[in-house]
């Protein structure tokens, strides 16, 4: 019993991390209406900015996030402005295979400046662990720090979006676009914002998947992103809620498979979610339909 | 018996009736128009005759034969063919090739027949070319046919499409604001060719429109729409004579 | 008489077009094989001769699926895992049942296409009706299911037949004479190798007669028209799913030829994130992207340039990734563009023009 609520606990953490990346994909896709398939890959840029921070520089935990979230912001904002902005009108396979494009550019410079050998990162947690029930469940420093972000991300995103304009703007914009243009609001920055937050909790993704999992390698992010994005396509495509939910319960799917199951049937096991959540609900579990004009 | 009998035909979206109480008889051979103000649910009952939507009440009958809530491609094998307010060709194929894919079900041949390129493969292809030449030259767009469709000036691939249509061998053709875009002596043109449609291909026409000149010009009779809702119907002159239709359409 | 006459020109054109293809193939065949005859070919360069047939053919293959339906799959290396240990395990459990070389390969293709088939059949049914995205995505997140799922799977065969297990080989309760042929994560091992240049040169010939004439028929319209637009397509009584289907299946049989000849070539076959994973399926996708979405032929020597050039400018290889990335954002940005098309379009006429009146 123990070992399961152990197990549990650590796949909500690792569902933290998801949900994390799955809240940047999600408002990507809903209000720029594209799969950004590079996403995983900021975030392995972050962990590597972190890495060079702490371990090379010196410098505190603090610092590097700090100038990781920067960095990713920047990254992000100018990955949209060159690589997407132009294909924006254009169908969306070509969008998806540019990101498919900018991905491997991410790895291949990350594989030039830092080589393929693993990285071992020192983590950015200094809370300890917590040790419940006379030492019989040890909850890590890190998955506490990796669940309260989550949580806190999550409502400040929410009340981003509800509360200022900026937010509202961008809710017009997945909603309709091309209205929104007409009401003055202007689309590109508003998606050039959505680039900065997704790219912003990159990095803090990136920093925690890493003080999770300690070995950084130019890969490290892709998976990741991936399962991400079954995530956020679980808990419904477009819904901040939805990446949340999504995410944490592909966590705990994921970590239970590993520990009952397999290890090697896991990764299966959590794209198999993807597939018959899209057979028997494509909207996801908090999704709405949208209907194609004809 | 009527070509088009439609009876009580009407869909909500939501909280929103679009389309209620919809009734409507063609007789063979006609010239309909269907027309309203913006928004009235035009498409909207062209997508319920096609099987895009699915009605919540009401029948179609086609030719006596029901197709409500049939899908799309039964609808078209039982005799309705449509055109789209926003022209819908196949831009990455030639104009001759989208009017051969309008005959796919009228001529065919199995894939391994096409693979293989046995005899059949030869035979059928023959004639599927001249057939399909044989509906650009109505349209004058014979010299064309190894362009691409998407290089067709606005006037032609409208008519493209119309010619596709019409290659799927209907017995009601739909279409919707066929003279949408186009100046006053494309849209005589337009006439004539809707009037030899029908006349040489035993055709019947129901169109959407929004175009006056061509409304009175070729419509035998008029169903108003408006707010999804039948406003009158009846011949074109009398209709658009209506101070009813009149005040629907300059608001008050 | 001009009505014919203008049928047959058009026909031509096509056939025209298809032939110098064709030749291309056949030339290079030839000259290659002068080449290695006088000795003037590296042992590394022989090495490539078959994986460069490999490649050809998965992606013409995913053009198939990518240019010719318009659809991103993203799983495309999962057909080929599926056709290598299909062929595999049959070629090894046939080895004394069928001594002879190529009849036994002949059946292993069959049976490796067969398979690979019945897997895009699998897929294809649900994928087929998402969309563009989401089709995508399932496409990769099947690729990793086949690949991850080959990994726990034990086949042995001894006098009483084959026998399957999900745990390890001793669960596969075979008898002490029994041979186990998927070990698990240690794949496949012994299998003949059959595949040859020459079979390869064929195979792509194949490749090409079926996909060439699929394009140019009747239901190749279909699936182009399906590509093009999917609602006018239902309009005018097109069975969407059926045609998506077909073509989603045929780039799959296709596929698994491929893994055939690369489990042939072999004498260890494992399915691992490198050869079978979505990192492969990418790379062919860039293939087919660099050579011509919908370029058959562009695929084609995208494929044979793009297998022999790494090899040849091994000083590069670290750059050469990079150089892969970055020339395919650039092509795409360039070739799909909207606003960029239109600055193209507008120069190209204003040249045109001001010729013609010169």
């Amino acid at each position: 019993m123990m070992s399961f609520i152990s197990y549990f606990i650590n796949g909500l953490s690792l569902g933290s991390v998801y949900a994390i990346i799955a809240l940047g994909y999600t408002m990507v896709y809903g209000i720029a209406k594209m799969l950004n398939f590079a996403h995983g890959d900021v975030i392995m840029i972050g962990g590597y900015v972190v890495f060079t921070v702490v371990s090379t520089m010196g410098l505190g935990p603090v610092a590097g996030i700090l100038l990781a979230v920067i960095l990713c912001t920047v990254l992000g904002v100018v990955i949209e402005g060159v690589a997407y902005r132009p294909l924006r009108m254009a169908s969306p396979l070509a969008v998806l295979i540019t990101a498919i494009g900018v991905s491997y550019l991410l790895q291949n410079i990350a594989l030039l400046v830092f080589g393929s050998n693993p990285k071992s990162f020192t983590s950015v947690v200094t809370v300890p662990a917590l040790k419940l029930l006379q030492g019989k469940l040890i909850i890590s420093g890190e998955t506490i720090v990796t669940i309260i972000s989550c949580i806190i991300i999550m409502i400040g995103l929410t009340m981003f979006i509800k509360k200022t304009r900026a937010g509202q703007a961008m809710l017009a914009v997945s909603e309709d676009k091309g209205a929104a243009q007409l009401m003055g609001i202007n689309v590109d920055g508003t998606i050039a914002l959505t680039f900065a937050i997704g790219s912003a909790l990159a990095a803090v993704a990136g920093a925690l998947l890493c003080s999770a999992y300690p070995t950084l390698t130019p890969y490290t992010g892709s998976m990741p992103g991936i399962k991400a994005f079954v995530a956020a396509v679980f808990g419904g495509i477009g819904s901040i809620p939805g990446a949340f939910i999504g995410g944490l319960l592909l966590g705990v799917i994921e970590n239970l498979s590993k520990a009952y199951i397999s290890s090697q049937l896991s990764d299966a096991i959590v794209f198999g979610v993807l597939i018959v959540v899209l057979l028997v609900k494509p909207t996801g579990i908090l999704g709405k339909k949208i209907n194609e004009k004809v | 018996m009527a070509l088009l009998e439609i009876d009580n035909l009407g869909i909500s979206f939501g909280g929103l009736r679009a389309v209620d109480n919809f009734s409507i008889t063609i007789e063979k051979g006609q010239l309909y128009g269907l027309i309203g103000p913006n928004g009235a649910g035009k498409t909207t009952i062209f997508n319920l005759l096609t099987g895009v939507y699915k009605p919540n009440t009401g029948t179609i009958l086609l030719d006596g034969e029901n197709i409500t809530g049939k899908k799309t491609v039964d609808i078209n094998r039982a005799g309705i063919a449509r055109t789209f307010q926003n022209i819908r060709l196949f831009k990455e194929l030639t104009v001759l090739d989208n009017v051969k894919t309008g005959l796919h079900n009228a001529y065919s041949y199995g894939t391994v027949t096409g693979i293989l390129r046995l005899p059949k493969y030869f035979k059928v292809e023959k004639e599927m070319d001249e057939r399909a030449i044989e509906l650009l030259k109505v349209f004058g767009l014979d010299e064309e046919k190894d362009i691409l469709a998407s290089n067709l000036p606005y006037g032609k691939q409208r008519k493209l499409e119309i010619a596709r249509a019409l290659a799927t061998g209907p017995k009601l053709l739909l279409l919707d604001e066929p003279a949408a875009g186009m100046n006053p002596n494309e849209t005589t043109e337009l006439m004539d060719t809707i009037r030899f449609v029908r006349d040489n291909f035993d055709m019947t026409i129901l169109l959407i429109e929004h175009d006056m000149k061509l409304v009175s010009g070729i419509c035998e009779r008029l169903t108003v729409l408006n707010f999804g809702q039948v406003l009158t119907q009846g011949k074109t002159a009398d209709v658009l004579n209506d101070p009813e239709v009149i005040k629907a359409y300059l608001g008050e | 008489m001009e009505k014919s006459m203008k049928i047959n020109f058009r026909l031509n054109k096509t056939l025209k077009s298809n032939i110098i293809t064709y030749g291309i193939v056949i030339a290079a065949y030839i000259i290659v094989q002068l080449l290695v005859n006088a000795g003037q070919v590296s042992n590394l360069m022989k090495g490539l001769l078959v994986p460069i047939c490999i490649y050809t053919i998965m992606a013409i293959s995913l053009n198939l699926t990518v240019g010719i339906l318009g659809e991103l799959s993203l799983g495309h290396a999962g057909f080929m895992c599926v056709g290598a240990f299909s062929s595999a395990l049959f070629s090894i459990s046939m080895l004394d049942a069928i001594p002879n070389a190529g009849i036994r390969f002949f059946f292993a293709i069959l049976i490796g296409a067969f398979f690979a088939a019945l897997a895009g059949i699998v897929v294809g049914i649900p994928v087929l009706r998402l969309r563009g995205d989401y089709l995508a995505i399932v496409t990769l997140a099947f690729g990793e299911i086949i690949k991850n799922v080959i990994n726990v799977v034990y086949i042995g065969k001894d006098a009483s037949g084959l026998h399957f297990s999900t745990k390890n080989a001793m669960a596969l309760n075979m008898t002490k004479e029994g041979t186990v042929i998927i070990n698990g994560a240690q794949g496949i091992t012994g299998t003949p190798k059959n595949s040859t240049f020459t079979i390869g040169v064929i195979l792509i010939l194949i490749t090409l007669v079926i996909v060439l004439n699929l394009i140019h028929s009747r239901s190749g319209r279909a699936i182009m028209s399906v590509r093009d637009n999917r609602i006018a397509a239902e309009s005018i009584g097109i069975n969407i799913t059926k045609y998506k289907l077909m073509a989603f299946t045929i780039s799959a049989a296709l596929a698994g030829v491929a893994g055939v000849l690369y489990s042939h070539n072999l004498s260890a076959l494992t399915a691992t994130q490198k050869n079978f994973g979505y990192n492969q399926s990418i790379m062919i996708l860039v293939f087919v992207v660099l050579g011509g979405i919908g370029n058959i032929r562009g695929s084609m020597i995208a494929a044979v340039l793009l297998t022999l050039l790494p090899e040849l400018l091994r000083g590069l290889n670290t750059y050469r990734m990079l150089i892969y990335a970055i020339i395919l954002i650039v092509m795409m940005i360039f070739n799909w563009s909207p606003k960029l098309i239109d600055l193209r379009k507008r120069y190209f006429h204003k040249n045109r023009a001001e010729k013609e009146r010169a």
